[in-house]
């Protein structure tokens, strides 16, 4: 197992990090809502942009995980949406590979951090674990 | 490629073209100016020898009307009476004489009968009888009379003038023998060019003086071509043997006579003039040749101009159109590659985009396999599969899947970095620093090949401007493909990295298998790999090649099979903007 990233049960049970899973691909967003949940993190997946939106009125989540290719909402247009409805919430964005411009215009508008796809979790899980630090 | 035929026909085009253009204008000129030039030139040398023997004409006949009037006025001012007494003639002689000299030899009265009634000279011709003389019985039939020039009693050649005057009934003629050899000079004068001589006729053919010059053949003859001397010259005339080409008449007042007898290997010219009121022709002849010779001259030279012109304009219009189209050729041919090279870019173009368009697509289809196998991993790990047998088999195999997927990754991310068409951010990096990174990353496996590392970088290499992660890509291909090239026996790698002149130059040596000379020729092609189906994409140096020509800089490479390849790469220090 790769450090880091333990499916160590003995999480502090208070505190669950939500998050929210933002990505087109079904396959890979759920299979990853798994693993995560695996990891004591409690998991929502959205398979659009507009989706996403509708879940964040009503439920707040500690972090989102935003992938920047979709098809039915250009990435950056969700992100800025994000920042509005829920600016206290860091936003990961994953890009896939040759496209820094739009992770680099994402960082401008906000986002925490960026992972390139396809990304190693335990990297992502240390990310999430930083943002959520960060915000306590 | 266009086939020969085509560039032969082109240059002989070109040069036919030249040479028309050329000939043309200068065939027209030389041939229409050259003939106004010459009719022109031919009518002036005749007006100009109209006008010479003209002049000589009006000179010859002043001289004859001069002695006629003296011999006039002689026999007007004074009785008979006076010019019979001998002393008184003699006196008059000698005052002619004096005045004239040469000219006059003697004085004479004639009475009626023929008899020298009075005489005044140095021969002894006092009383001599002209009764039957044919001058005589022609001088007593008029007012005044020339004779022809005849040889005297001393046999030299003569003429007489007479005046005739009536007495009562009877007539007497007053006469002056007139000394030939000072006429005659008079006519051997005109002497033009090296043929040009004139001489005098009566109406019968016969000379009257000396001619210079051979007289051309028959050219008495054409006294029957003029209007003056027509019936005498016709009694006498030989038929003409050669032909005679009248080329025009003058119709100055004076009346003349002009043409050209062509004969067997000369050209004459003749001018025929009246003399005496007609009784005598002054004839001058001139052979064409030497009376043009100045336009014959010309001629001459002209012609030469005009061939050696023609031979200049046919060769150089020759050599420049054959220079021309083999420049032409060279440009088809470059342009042909060009073309073949622009169809290559196109098409490598649309690779690229393929590329990138199947990379961005298999990276999601990857990343699900990759979460799907960690994803069983983490569930291995809880299960009660602990015990089984194949448990770590299990866990291999997932690594397995999950390495593979790093490993497409890795592949997609190649692919998008050739495909990319963006430029990235240059930042001032001390390529030493790069270098060192990447052997660094790659210890590990140097090390486990048996391979030594020797560096020899300049530490006062300066900076270069450059995307700091390109560069890495382009070290990190090299020196992995030098630790690939030793292999697993050992061997050294040697990088070392210095100035020249106004760029950075890095040397990347291993003592590895080497590159043969086809295999060099391709090396920098995209695609192109010498590692077996699943180790190399064959993008790595192209990628490279490409990011070091877009600094500026240039790669190279020197192999000999069997002992090593050398990797030179050259960076500019201040970048220009490509």
């Amino acid at each position: 197992m790769p450090p880091g990233d333990p499916i160590n049960p003995e999480q502090d049970q208070s505190k669950v990090t939500k998050l929210l899973l933002v990505d087109d691909e079904e396959g890979y967003v759920s299979v990853l809502a798994k693993r995560l949940s695996k990891r004591n993190f409690q998991v929502k997946t959205a398979l659009s942009g507009s989706e996403a939106i509708r879940i964040l009125r009503n439920e707040s989540f500690d972090l989102a995980v935003l992938d920047l290719k979709m098809e039915d909402m250009d990435g950056i247009e969700v992100l800025k949406i994000f920042k509005v409805m829920e600016p206290q919430m860091p936003v990961i964005i994953l890009t896939g590979h040759g496209s820094e411009t739009a992770a680099r215009e994402g960082m401008e508008y906000g986002a925490f951090d960026y992972l390139v796809k396809p990304c190693d979790l335990s990297e992502l899980v240390v990310r999430i674990r930083q943002a959520c630090a960060k915000g306590v | 490629m266009m086939e020969k035929h085509y560039y032969t026909s082109l240059t002989r085009n070109m040069t036919l073209i030249v040479i028309v253009v050329s000939f043309t204008p200068l065939i027209l000129i030389a041939g229409l100016i050259g003939y106004y030039f010459e009719t022109s030139y031919r009518e002036k040398v005749m007006q100009h020898l109209h006008e010479l023997v003209e002049k000589h004409q009006q000179l010859i006949n002043s001289f004859l009307d001069e002695k006629l009037s003296y011999i006039k006025v002689l026999a007007d001012s004074y009785t008979y009476d006076e010019l019979t007494d001998e002393s008184f003639l003699q006196n008059k002689l000698v005052i002619l004489q004096n005045a004239y000299s040469g000219v006059f030899v003697d004085l004479g009265v004639v009475n009626s009968a023929g008899v020298q009634i009075s005489y005044a000279g140095s021969l002894k011709l006092l009383n001599a009888d002209y009764s039957k003389a044919e001058w005589f019985r022609e001088a007593i039939k008029r007012d005044y009379y020339l004779t022809d020039v005849f040889l005297g009693i001393r046999r030299t050649p003569h003429f007489i003038i007479s005046v005739k005057k009536r007495r009562g009934d009877t007539e007497w003629l007053l006469r002056a023998t007139i000394d030939f050899v000072a006429f005659n000079s008079l006519v051997e004068q005109i002497h033009i060019g090296e043929t040009g001589s004139a001489f005098i006729v009566n109406s019968a053919g016969e000379l009257q003086t000396r001619p210079a010059t051979e007289l051309a053949p028959n050219i008495t003859s054409l006294l029957s071509r003029t209007s003056w001397a027509r019936m005498g010259a016709a009694e006498s005339a030989k038929p003409v043997a050669s032909s005679i080409e009248e080329v025009k008449t003058s119709s100055s007042g004076s009346n003349a006579a002009s043409g050209i007898i062509k004969s067997q290997n000369r050209n004459i010219i003749y001018i025929l003039m009246p003399l005496k009121s007609g009784e005598w022709t002054l004839v001058y002849q001139q052979d064409q040749a030497d009376a043009f010779s100045e336009i014959n001259r010309a001629r001459v030279i002209a012609l030469a101009i005009f061939t050696f012109g023609c031979l200049a304009i046919v060769l150089v219009a020759l050599f420049i159109s054959q220079k021309v189209v083999g420049h032409i050729q060279k440009a088809d041919l470059e342009k042909e590659m060009m073309n073949e090279q622009v169809i290559e870019a196109g098409k490598l173009a649309s690779i690229g985009e393929l590329a990138a368009g199947i990379a961005h697509e298999i990276n999601n289809p990857v990343a699900i396999m990759v979460e799907e196998a960690g994803w069983m991993g983490d569930l291995l790990e809880e299960e009660e599969l602990q015990e089984s047998e194949n448990v770590d088999e299990f866990r291999r195999s997932l690594k397995q899947i999950s390495l593979q997927g790093v490993r497409c990754k890795e592949i997609t991310h190649k692919l998008l970095s050739f495909a990319r068409k963006t430029d990235p951010v240059h930042h001032q990096v001390q390529v030493n620093d790069t270098i060192e990174e990447i052997l660094s990353i790659c210890k590990e496996r140097s090390k486990f090949s048996n391979i030594r590392v020797q560096t020899e970088l300049d530490q006062y290499l300066p900076l270069i401007s450059a995307s700091p992660t390109e560069l890495q890509q382009v070290f990190m291909n090299l020196i992995n493909n030098a630790i690939d090239a030793i292999g697993s026996g050992g061997g050294l790698l040697e990088i070392r990295s210095r100035v020249d002149g106004d760029k950075v130059v890095v040397d990347i040596a291993d003592t590895g298998y080497g590159i043969s000379k086809n295999v060099m020729a391709r090396i920098f092609d995209p695609f192109f790999t010498t590692k077996p189906v699943g180790k190399g994409t064959g993008l790595g140096l192209s990628i490279c090649y490409g990011i070091i020509k877009k600094l500026g800089g240039n790669l190279t490479v020197d192999s000999s099979v069997g002992l090593g390849t050398t990797f030179h790469v050259n960076i500019p220090i201040h970048a220009e903007t490509s």
